[in-house]
């Protein structure tokens, strides 16, 4: 055997740093939680830094490592999100405990966003850059739009549907409500803690560690370097990137189900494309491709603005382009890039961090 | 007749489409990439006609030309700081870097004007024709943003066909590689443009603005993925390809709000977009490409 | 048998006949050459060959079984492996996975079993390991095997793709132009290993190449297109003294 083999891979090496990382910061928060050293509003933002850390981490498989823009992350969300609500709401008589329930909604939501990922994936895929950034941002609109106009309710008949309004729906005065139109999702029960988030969290990064270093991922980023070789050894291209669409899509409904158990009311609003798009940002100023990247990108720019609301609140965004753009610059420019890397050293070994 | 009005509307509302998709069709087929921040010129030309003719009080025509000069130097600087570095990168690079330069108008906007909606008071000052007694009444707005659409179309169409410059534009959207060995400064071609498109950007700003009068920093958003969507149908590149494409689209739209739900009309629109995509990627008047091995 | 027989393969493009009624027929280990000056259609060939495009009229027959219209990924599958005139190799993969890649079909866990590091993803992973270090010794690739492709120089760019075309266990490999951009020592060094490939692997070898020097060197046979047509076919000393074919490459 070669030494180079013997010795811990560097796929490992990475992924086991990043698990340290992980845990450490869970430790140190869970710390300064019990012993009363965390404000609330910080309190409050610890479930939602997991929801986005695991949007980043699950867009970046299909923005790194396959290569493909999606833009279409916030309307796999939603559906999580609308879905695990729901069954959470419809099957809270039935099954009354949150610890059987949960799990149930969390699965749920992500298997019926990995259906709709594939589903949208299966036309959708065969275009290329541009064409599919836009598609993939026209579901999502579609999806949120849907979300925000319709009605759902049940009474003792049964189900009632509209996508007019309430008074279409012709349900029982006694009716309960389900989907409010753009009003939404009221009462679901607040199932999410930090606790869970972050175990999902840490399964996140598990699987999209164990995904990339894989036969699967293999094959995946044999896809986005070269997709004609690929094919020339037998790479079935289509698989592939519904594979990886699929698992991104999962991952995100998975993150929508947390979200919408976090808070009681829930509007499809939310789940615009600047949602989308703010995922992107997390996943590009992370470094593209990079699993620990993404983490620690959706934290510190979540919690960055959140630290100087009252300084910097109003341009946060306006920071956040700048840097996309800079970075952009710097990081695909061949002549800057190569100004640059005279200064910092080059990261010469394939490695996924 | 309401379908008439309706039928009416659309045309008009797909011609400020048209003329944003201008913008769109022309840069991607010249500089091969998606401009996602041509929507977000828009709202700057809106602001410009804004602050000069409402609070420095000059003649509307003379404020759209004032946002037109302006979104021009606009759009050639965006594409000088922004875009021609990455000429040789790749399309994923390129494209977040428009929706970089997107964010950044958008929030540039809001820490200058605030997150409040301005009341953008009408540009146009034609009068409403009446037609069928008054029932069907077209206003000034509308039955300008169709004649002007329609002027800026044939205008362009001929500068393309018949200047030299047009000509370059071909040119280089065929090959720039080749272009460039024929003595067209390929550098100029682009800039030129970005700043044709950057223009007509402000054109329907004032357009739009004049007939949908609430005016914020993400006024141009929307318009702009419609206006795309509008290139995409028509046949990216397409001259032609993008009024036609613009007064579909604004026609589905607005029958869209009419008989189904205002909710959806957005909706589908963009299954509008997926079906054309899936069907006919390269549009109603586009080419086909593919990749040589 | 023959390992490869074409019969009267032909593609045309709008009204072009790129390819004309194309015949040839390799034996089991044989080093054969596709020459033919610029534009001629040898690439068209290899790309018809593996799927690529499909032909307008005509077969393709590997090992007996019939292949004509197949895809890329099934043509694989079969047993035809290729590398590019511009090499197209996994740029951002190391050395080891690239040839890695190429073992996809061959040594196989799912997805989950992937995600799940269950017992088959260590066992298998340790074999593609243990395989792909063989063949990248035989190329002398196996100290750059934690080298990103990308970083490696252009000759064992081009050798790390045919080791990745190898890796797939092929029972034709086609090489488009190998030693394009090569030195004089590199080429040499080149036509050593592909007789090695040959006789280590037992190969049957269909190239293309401008280098009249490698191809003389190697080929014991050789079809010469010309316009998409074929012009000559027959061992190599024969066919490279036609006078044909001298005036197809030098013109009249």
């Amino acid at each position: 055997m070669n030494k180079s083999l013997k010795t811990v891979k560097p796929y490992t090496k990475q992924s086991l740093i990043t698990y340290v990382m992980l845990i450490a910061v869970f430790v140190v928060t869970l710390i300064l939680r019990g012993s009363g050293n965390m404000s609330y509003m910080m309190q409050d933002l610890l479930v939602p830094l997991c929801v986005y850390a695991i949007l980043a981490v699950s867009l970046n498989l299909t923005v790194g490592i396959l290569g493909e823009l999606s833009l279409g992350q916030a309307g796999f969300m939603c559906i999580g999100a609308y879905s695990g609500a729901l069954f959470s709401n419809l099957m809270e008589e039935a099954i009354p405990e949150a610890a059987i329930r949960y799990p149930i909604a969390l699965v749920f939501g992500g298997v019926l966003a990995a259906i709709f990922g594939i589903l949208i994936g299966i036309p959708v895929l065969r275009l290329k850059g541009d064409y599919l950034a836009i598609v993939t941002l026209a579901f999502g609109e579609i999806i949120k739009n849907i979300c925000a106009s319709v009605y759902l309710g049940r009474d003792a008949e049964g189900f009632h549907v509209s996508i007019k309004s309430v008074s279409d729906m012709n349900m029982a005065s006694d009716g309960e409500m389900l989907i409010n139109g753009a009003l939404g999702i009221n009462g679901t029960p607040k199932d999410s803690s930090y606790e869970i988030a972050f175990i999902i969290l840490l399964l996140t990064v598990v699987i999209a560690y164990n995904f990339v270093n894989s036969r699967t991922g293999r094959a995946v980023m044999s896809i986005r370097d070269n997709r004609i070789a690929a094919e020339s050894i037998g790479i079935n291209i289509t698989k592939y990137k519904l594979i990886t669409f699929g698992l991104t899509a999962f991952l995100a409904g998975v993150a929508g189900v947390i979200y919408s158990h976090n808070f009681s009311t829930l509007q499809a609003v939310k789940f615009d494309y600047n949602m989308s798009i703010l995922v992107l940002v997390f996943v590009v100023l992370g470094g593209i491709g990079s699993i620990r990247g993404s983490v620690i990108a959706a934290v510190v720019l979540t919690l960055i603005p959140e630290l100087l609301r009252e300084t910097i609140g109003n341009y946060r965004m306006l920071f956040y382009a700048i840097i996309l753009i800079g970075m952009m610059l710097i990081t695909s420019n061949k002549n800057i890039k190569d100004k640059l890397s005279g200064i910092f050293k080059k990261n010469k070994k394939g490695e996924v961090q | 007749m309401g379908l008439l009005s309706n039928l009416i509307n659309g045309i008009s509302l797909g011609s400020i489409y048209a003329v944003i998709a201008l913008g769109y069709t022309m840069v991607y087929g010249i500089a091969k990439m998606l401009n996602f921040a041509h929507g977000d010129v828009i709202m700057i030309g809106a602001y410009v006609v804004y602050l000069t003719s409402v609070r420095a009080g000059l003649h509307p025509l003379i404020a759209v030309v004032v946002s037109m000069l302006a979104c021009t130097i606009l759009g050639i600087t965006i594409e000088k700081i922004a875009y021609k570095p990455l000429r040789q990168s790749t399309s994923l690079a390129v494209l977040i870097t428009a929706i970089g330069v997107s964010y950044f108008l958008q929030n540039m906007a809001l820490a200058i004007f605030g997150a409040n909606p301005i009341n953008f008071t009408s540009v146009v000052s034609v009068p409403a024709i009446k037609l069928f007694d008054g029932q069907i009444v077209i206003s000034g707005e509308a039955s300008t943003a169709i004649v002007v659409s329609l002027i800026i179309v044939i205008a362009l169409s001929i500068f393309i066909k018949k200047t030299k410059s047009g000509k370059a534009m071909l040119a280089v959207s065929e090959d720039k590689g080749a272009a460039q060995l024929m003595g067209i400064n390929v550098n100029q071609t682009i800039s030129l443009t970005f700043a044709i498109g950057s223009a007509l950007a402000a054109v329907a700003g004032a357009l739009y603005c004049s007939a949908y009068p609430i005016l914020s920093n993400t006024t141009g958003a929307m318009p702009g993925i419609k206006a795309f969507t509008a290139a995409v149908f028509g046949g990216i590149g397409s001259i032609p390809g993008a009024m036609i494409g613009g007064i579909l689209i604004g026609v589905i739209e607005i029958l869209g709000k009419a008989y189904i739900s205002t909710q959806l009309a957005d909706a589908i629109v963009f299954g509008v977009l997926i079906v054309i995509l899936m069907v006919k990627p390269t549009g109603i008047l586009g080419k086909k490409t593919s990749e040589k091995v | 048998m023959a390992i490869l027989e074409v019969k009267n393969l032909s593609i045309s493009f709008g009204g072009l006949r790129a390819v004309d009624e194309f015949n040839v027929k390799i034996e089991k280990g044989q080093l054969y050459g596709l020459i033919g000056p610029n534009g001629a259609g040898k690439t068209t060939v290899f790309n018809l060959l593996t799927g690529v495009y499909k032909p307008t009229s005509g077969a393709v027959i590997l090992d007996g079984e019939n292949i004509t219209g197949k895809s890329t990924i099934e043509i694989n599958k079969c047993g035809i492996a290729r590398t590019f005139q511009n090499i197209r190799l996994f740029k951002n993969l190391s050395v080891l996975d690239n040839v890695k890649a190429g073992f996809h079909n061959l040594n196989k866990y799912s997805t989950l079993e992937g995600i799940l590091r269950l017992p088959k993803y260590f066992k298998t992973e340790k074999k593609m390991d243990e395989k792909a270090m063989e063949l990248l010794k035989v190329f002398g690739l196996e100290d750059e095997a934690s080298t990103l492709a990308d970083n490696l120089p252009y000759g064992k760019q081009r050798k790390l793709e045919i080791a990745r075309a190898l890796a797939t266990n092929p029972k034709l490999l086609l090489l488009d132009e190998p030693a394009a951009g090569m030195n004089p020592s590199e080429t040499q060094e080149l036509m050593d290993t592909i007789r090695f490939v040959r006789d280590e692997f037992d190969m049957t070898v269909l190239l293309i190449e401008h280098d009249m020097k490698l191809v003389s060197g190697i080929c014991e046979e050789v079809s010469v297109l010309n316009f998409g047509q074929e012009l000559a076919q027959g061992k190599t000393s024969d066919v490279l003294n036609n006078p044909e074919v001298i005036k197809a490459y030098l013109g009249d």
